[in-house]
C-alpha cells in the first residue's frame, strides 16, 4: 500500500488553507535572515497576504462538495469553512494590528509572523479534524506556536511568565486530552469522530449503556478542551497569560484558538457522543455557570483593562457554553454566530488596548483611559462600540450572539441557566461601562500624549467595527451560513 | 410616502447624525441650527400621523411589515394605535424644546450632545411604534446609551454616580424581560405582538397560570423600574437631578412613559390573568408612590430634586389608572402620561432657566424672583399650576379621569390617591412661594435678566400646549377611546378563554368591542363633565 493512494491525493485541496498558511510561514522563516532589520515589516505584509490567500483556499473548500481528505482524517464541510473564516480572519486582523506594536516594542521579527501563520494552520486543522489524533496534532500546532508567541516580548518579565505558565499548564491540558483519546479508543476501538458515534450507538443497543471508559475519556477530553476555551474550572491560567502576552497576541489567543477549540468540542460532543444522549449536559451546565460567575466577578474588581478583558473572555466562554448546553442544531448555530461576533469584538478591543498601551505596555490601568473621548474621539468611539458589543447592547453583534444563545438554551427548556446568564450579563455591564465612564466622563490626564494610529491598525479596527455593526444590524446572511454549517455537521 | 411614514419618523433624527458629524466640531451655531431644524421637521412630519389617523379603527395603523432576520423570525413591524400615537407626538414635540433649551447651556462637546439627543429621539419613537417584541427590545435598550452619555458627560456634580446607577437599574430589569420575550417566543412561535395577542386571545396558545405570572413579572419588573414604581424609584431622583436640563426633559417627559406604555401594550393584553391577580398589590404600590413621592417632594431643599420626586407621585397616578382596568381610568392614564410629559418637561425647562442664571438648584438661594424676572416667573407659576392639576389645564384632565375611573372599581384607592392631588398643591405652591415671592434675599438675584427671546419661545410653546391639552382634551381622548376599549376587550376575551368553565358567548363579536357596557356609557358622561 502506497502512503498516498491516488484517490486520496485528489483530495489534497481540502487541506488548501492549511497548506497555504504553512507554505507562507516557511517562506517567511527562510526569507527572514535575508531581510534587513529595518524592512522586517515586509514579512508581516507577506504574512497578511498569506492569510488572504488562505481565505481564498477556504473559498475552494466552500465551493467544493463536502467530503473528507487523508483517508477521512480531515473533513471539509460548511462547518469547517465557517470556523476557518473566523480563525483566519482573526489571524489577519491580529497581524495587521501587530506591525506598529512590534516596531514600538523593538521586536519586529520574521518568526513572529511565521508563528502566527503556523498557529492559524493548527486552528484550521482543529476546525476540520475528523479524527481525534489529527485534532491533537492541530491542538499541539496551535498551542506550541502560541506558547512562543506569548513570550515574544522577551525582555518583559510578565511576558516570560505568561509563556512559561501557558506552556506548563497547556502541556498538562493537552496531555489530558490525549489521555481522553486513548480511553475513547479503548472503549470504541476507533478515533474517527464520525465512527465513534456509531460504535456508541451500537454499545447502547448491546449493553443498554455507554461504557464508562468512553465517558471518562470524554471527561478527560473536556478538561483539555475546556482549558483551551478557558471554561471554569480550567481557566486559572488565562488572566496571567492574556495579561502578559504581547497584546496583539492576546487578541489572537482570545479569538482564534477559542473558536477552533469550540468547533472541535462541537464535533466531539455533538457528533461523536451525540448518539449517546446528552449525558454530558450537567457537566456543561455547571461549567457554564462557574465560567460566567468567575469571569464576571473577577472582572469587576480589576483596575487593569487588559486583565479585565481577559476575565471578560472567560465570562464569554460561559455564554457560549450556555448555547452549547442546548444540544440542538439551534445551539450549534448560536455557538457559531457567537464565535464570529465574539472574535470581531474581542480582537477589536484588544487591538485598541495594544495601541493605547504605548511602548512597554505601560498604560493599561483604567486611569490611563481618562478623557480619551476628547483626546482621541474616533478611537474612543471604536473602543466603546467593542465594549458595548461585549456587554451585549442592541445594534451590535454581541447582542444578537447572546440573544441566539439564550434562545437556543430556552428552546431546550434550560430556563435557569438562561436566567443566570442574563443576570451575569448585567454584572458584566458594570465593568464594561466603567471603561466608558473613564473615557468620557473623567477629566483627561495632562501628561498623556496620544500617539498616531498606524494605517494598518486603523484598517484592522475599521473591519472589526464594521463587522460588529454588520452582525448586529444585518445578521441574516451570517446566520444562514451558521445554520448551514450546523446542518452540515450531521450530514454524512 | 404615507406607507413608510413611521419609518421616516423613526429614522429621520438618525439621519441628522451624519449631517452633524460632517460639521466642524467648533461650528456650534450650525450644529445647533441643524439639530433644531431636523427636530422641527420631525415634529411637522409627525403631525401627518395625527392627520391620517383613523380614530374609530381599533387596528394598528400605518403598519409596515418586513423581514429583518428571517432565520430567527424577527420582523421589522411598525404600527401605531390610539395609545402610542400621542406618545410619538409627545416625543417629537419635546425634542425640539430640549434642543432649544440647550442652546446656550451646553458649551462643551456640543456636537456629541446633539447627536445623543437625536439618537435618543429615534430610539424612543422606535419603542412606541415597534410591534415586534425584539424590535421593541432593540429600541428599548438603545435609549439607554445616549441617555447614559447625556447624564455622564453633560450632567452636574454627581453625574457619574447617577449615570451608572441609572443604566444598571434599567438594564437589570430589561435583561429579564429579554428572557421573558424569548420564552414567550418559544411558546407562541413568533415575536409579532398582534400575532401573539391573537394566539393568546383565541386560545391557540395557552399560558399555564404559573408561566403567565412569571412572564408578567419579568415584563412588569422592567417597566416598573422605568416608570418608576415605588420601591424601585431610587435611581430617578439622582438621574433627573444630575442630568442636564435637556436630559431631564427627555427623561421625565418621555422615557418614564416607556414604562407605562409597556404595561399598557404588553403586560395587560398579553397576561390579563396575571395582571388581574397582581393588580391589588400594584395598586397599593402605586398609591404609596403617589403619597410618598409627594411627601418627599415637599421636604426637598433642591428645586430640581423636588421636581424629580413629583414624577414619582404623578407616575403613580398613571400606574393606578392602568391597573384599575376601566376605560376611563386607562384613558386618564394615557392622558396623564402626555400631560405629565408636557408639565414636568416644562417644569424642568423652567428650573433649567433658573440654573442657567444662578448655577444652583438650592431653594434657599432664590426668593423674591418675581421682581427681577416677572415674565419667567409668571410662566413658571402657570406651569406649576398645570402640574398640580388646576382645571382647566392639562394636568386636571388626566388626574380626574384616573380618579373617577378608579373610583368605579376601588373606592378606597381613589380616596387615597386623591390625597396626592392635594399634596401636589402643597409642594408646588410652597416651593413657588419660596422661590418667587417675598423679599429678594440674595443680592445676586436682584440683577438677574428676565426671559430671553429664545426662552420666551420655549415658555409660550409650553403654555399653549398646556392650555390646548386642557380645553381640547376630546381631540386626544376621542382617538384613544377605541384603542382603550380594544385593550380591555382583549383582556376580557383572554380571560374567558383561559377559564374553560365559562363558554365563549356564541353571539357575533364585532372587531371593535363596546367593552363593558357600563364603563363605555360612563366614559361619555365623564367626558362631558370634563369638557369646559
Amino acid at each position: 500500500m502506497t502512503p498516498f493512494p491516488p484517490e486520496q491525493l485528489a483530495n489534497f485541496h481540502r487541506l488548501a488553507p492549511e497548506i497555504i498558511l504553512c507554505v507562507f510561514g516557511i517562506v517567511i522563516m527562510v526569507a527572514d535572515p535575508f531581510v534587513q532589520a529595518a524592512h522586517k515589516r515586509a514579512l508581516g505584509w507577506l504574512a497578511f497576504i498569506g492569510t488572504l490567500a488562505a481565505l481564498f483556499g477556504v473559498r475552494i473548500l466552500a465551493n467544493d462538495a463536502p467530503g473528507t481528505a487523508y483517508s477521512g482524517l480531515i473533513r471539509a464541510d460548511a462547518f469547517s469553512v465557517f470556523v476557518h473564516v473566523i480563525v483566519i480572519g482573526a489571524a489577519a486582523l491580529a497581524i495587521l494590528g501587530s506591525f506598529q506594536y512590534l516596531d514600538d516594542e523593538n521586536i519586529q521579527r520574521g518568526e513572529y509572523y511565521a508563528l502566527v501563520l503556523f498557529a492559524t494552520a493548527g486552528m484550521g486543522i482543529l476546525a476540520g479534524a475528523n479524527e481525534l489524533v489529527t485534532a491533537f496534532i492541530g491542538l499541539e500546532m496551535s498551542s506550541i506556536s502560541t506558547y512562543v508567541l506569548a513570550g515574544f516580548r522577551r525582555r518583559a518579565l510578565k511576558s516570560n511568565e505568561a509563556s512559561l505558565k501557558y506552556f506548563v499548564l497547556g502541556s498538562f491540558a493537552t496531555a489530558f486530552f490525549l489521555y481522553g483519546i486513548a480511553m475513547v479508543y479503548g472503549a470504541t476501538g476507533t478515533t474517527r469522530i464520525d465512527v465513534i458515534s456509531g460504535k456508541l450507538a451500537q454499545m447502547i443497543v448491546e449493553h443498554g449503556q455507554v461504557a464508562s471508559l468512553a465517558i471518562l475519556g470524554l471527561a478527560l477530553m473536556f478538561v483539555g478542551l475546556g482549558f483551551k476555551v478557558v471554561a471554569a474550572p480550567f481557566q486559572v491560567y488565562a488572566p496571567d497569560v492574556y495579561e502578559g502576552a504581547p497584546t496583539p497576541v492576546t487578541a489572537l489567543l482570545a479569538s482564534g484558538p477559542k473558536a477552533a477549540t469550540f468547533a472541535l468540542m462541537l464535533r466531539i460532543f455533538y457528533v461523536s457522543f451525540g448518539s449517546a444522549g446528552n449525558f454530558w449536559f450537567w457537566a456543561i451546565w455547571i461549567s457554564a455557570v462557574l465560567t460566567m460567575l468567575v469571569g464576571n466577578f473577577a472582572a469587576l474588581v480589576q483596575t487593569n483593562v487588559k486583565r479585565m478583558l481577559a476575565y471578560s473572555s472567560i465570562a464569554h466562554a460561559g455564554y457560549i457554553l450556555v448555547a452549547f448546553a442546548a444540544g440542538t442544531d439551534i445551539g450549534i448555530t448560536a455557538v457559531l454566530f457567537y464565535l464570529a461576533a465574539y472574535a470581531l469584538m474581542k480582537i477589536g478591543a484588544f487591538l485598541v488596548i495594544a495601541h493605547l498601551g504605548q511602548q512597554g505596555e505601560k498604560r493599561l490601568e483604567i486611569t490611563d483611559y481618562a478623557g480619551l473621548g476628547t483626546k482621541q474621539p474616533v478611537l474612543a468611539v471604536c473602543f466603546s462600540l467593542f465594549l458595548l458589543s461585549l456587554l451585549g447592547l442592541p445594534a451590535t453583534g454581541g447582542f444578537l450572539g447572546k440573544l441566539f444563545a439564550f434562545q437556543a438554551a430556552l428552546d431546550s427548556k434550560i430556563v435557569w441557566l438562561v436566567v443566570i446568564a442574563a443576570i451575569n450579563s448585567v454584572i458584566g455591564a458594570y465593568y464594561y461601562l466603567r471603561v466608558i465612564v473613564a473615557m468620557y466622563f473623567w477629566e483627561p490626564s495632562k501628561d498623556y500624549v496620544p500617539t498616531k494610529v498606524a494605517p494598518s491598525l486603523t484598517f484592522a479596527l475599521a473591519i472589526a467595527a464594521a463587522g460588529t455593526l454588520y452582525l448586529g444590524l444585518l445578521p441574516a446572511r451570517v446566520l444562514e451560513m451558521a445554520k448551514a454549517a450546523a446542518d452540515s455537521l450531521y450530514l454524512r | 410616502m404615507s406607507s413608510h411614514l413611521l419609518t421616516v419618523i423613526t429614522f429621520l433624527p438618525l439621519l441628522g447624525v451624519p449631517a452633524l458629524l460632517l460639521l466642524r466640531a467648533d461650528d456650534h451655531t450650525w450644529i445647533r441650527r441643524i439639530a433644531l431644524a431636523i427636530s422641527v421637521a420631525e415634529f411637522v412630519i409627525s403631525l401627518f400621523l395625527l392627520h391620517g389617523f383613523d380614530g374609530v379603527n381599533a387596528q394598528y395603523q400605518f403598519e409596515e411589515y418586513y423581514d429583518w432576520i428571517a432565520r430567527a423570525n424577527i420582523h421589522y413591524h411598525l404600527g401605531v394605535d390610539g395609545i402610542s400615537l400621542f406618545l410619538v407626538l409627545l416625543t417629537t414635540f419635546l425634542t425640539p424644546l430640549a434642543i432649544l433649551c440647550s442652546w446656550q447651556a451646553i458649551r462643551e462637546n456640543v456636537k456629541g450632545f446633539f447627536i445623543a439627543l437625536l439618537v435618543i429621539e429615534t430610539a424612543m419613537i422606535g419603542v412606541f411604534v415597534s410591534l415586534d417584541l425584539l424590535l421593541f427590545f432593540f429600541f428599548w435598550e438603545l435609549t439607554l446609551i445616549p441617555m447614559y452619555f447625556l447624564i455622564g458627560i453633560w450632567g452636574h456634580d454627581r453625574r457619574i454616580y447617577a449615570a451608572v446607577k441609572f443604566i444598571l437599574y434599567t438594564m437589570f430589569g430589561s435583561i429579564l424581560m429579554l428572557v421573558a420575550i424569548l420564552w414567550l417566543y418559544n411558546l407562541a412561535g413568533t415575536f409579532d405582538v398582534p400575532d401573539i395577542q391573537a394566539k393568546l386571545q383565541t386560545g391557540l396558545v395557552l399560558l399555564p397560570s404559573h408561566t403567565e405570572l412569571l412572564l408578567f413579572g419579568a415584563f412588569f419588573l422592567a417597566f416598573a423600574i422605568k416608570v418608576p414604581l415605588f420601591p424601585l424609584h431610587t435611581w430617578l431622583p439622582d438621574a433627573h437631578t444630575e442630568a442636564p436640563t435637556a436630559g431631564s426633559v427627555i427623561l421625565a417627559g418621555v422615557m418614564l412613559k416607556l414604562g407605562t406604555y409597556g404595561m399598557l401594550r404588553f403586560c395587560l393584553p398579553l397576561f390579563p390573568d396575571a395582571a388581574h391577580r397582581m393588580a391589588p398589590y400594584i395598586g397599593v404600590l402605586a398609591i404609596i408612590g403617589i403619597v410618598y413621592g409627594a411627601m418627599v417632594a415637599t421636604v426637598q431643599t433642591d428645586l430640581k430634586r423636588l421636581v424629580a420626586y413629583t414624577s414619582v407621585s404623578h407616575l403613580g397616578f398613571v400606574v393606578l389608572g392602568i391597573f384599575a382596568f376601566s376605560t376611563i381610568s386607562i384613558q386618564g392614564a394615557i392622558f396623564q402620561m402626555l400631560s405629565h410629559g408636557v408639565s414636568t418637561g416644562a417644569l424642568f425647562l423652567g428650573v433649567g432657566m433658573l440654573y442657567d442664571r444662578r448655577h444652583t438648584f438650592e431653594i434657599k438661594e432664590f426668593g423674591g424672583l418675581v421682581n427681577p424676572m416677572p415674565v419667567l416667573m409668571s410662566f413658571f407659576l402657570f406651569i406649576a399650576l398645570s402640574s398640580l392639576a388646576l382645571p382647566p389645564l392639562n394636568g386636571f384632565i388626566g388626574e380626574f379621569l384616573i380618579l373617577i375611573g378608579t373610583f368605579q372599581t376601588h373606592h378606597a384607592w381613589a380616596a387615597w390617591a386623591a390625597s396626592g392631588a392635594v399634596l401636589s398643591a402643597i409642594y408646588l405652591l410652597w416651593a413657588y412661594q419660596r422661590v418667587g415671592f417675598g423679599e429678594v434675599t440674595v443680592e445676586k438675584n436682584r440683577t438677574l435678566p428676565d426671559a430671553s427671546g429664545r426662552e420666551r419661545l420655549i415658555l409660550v410653546t409650553m403654555a399653549v400646549a398646556i392650555i390646548f391639552m386642557g380645553v381640547a382634551s376630546p381631540i386626544f381622548t376621542r382617538r384613544m377611546e377605541v384603542s382603550t376599549n380594544n385593550l380591555l376587550h382583549q383582556m376580557e376575551r383572554a380571560q374567558n378563554v383561559s377559564r374553560p368553565a365559562t363558554p365563549e358567548p356564541a353571539g357575533k363579536q364585532s372587531v371593535i368591542s363596546p367593552g363593558p357596557r357600563k364603563n363605555a356609557s360612563l366614559t361619555k358622561i365623564s367626558l362631558r363633565h370634563v369638557q369646559p
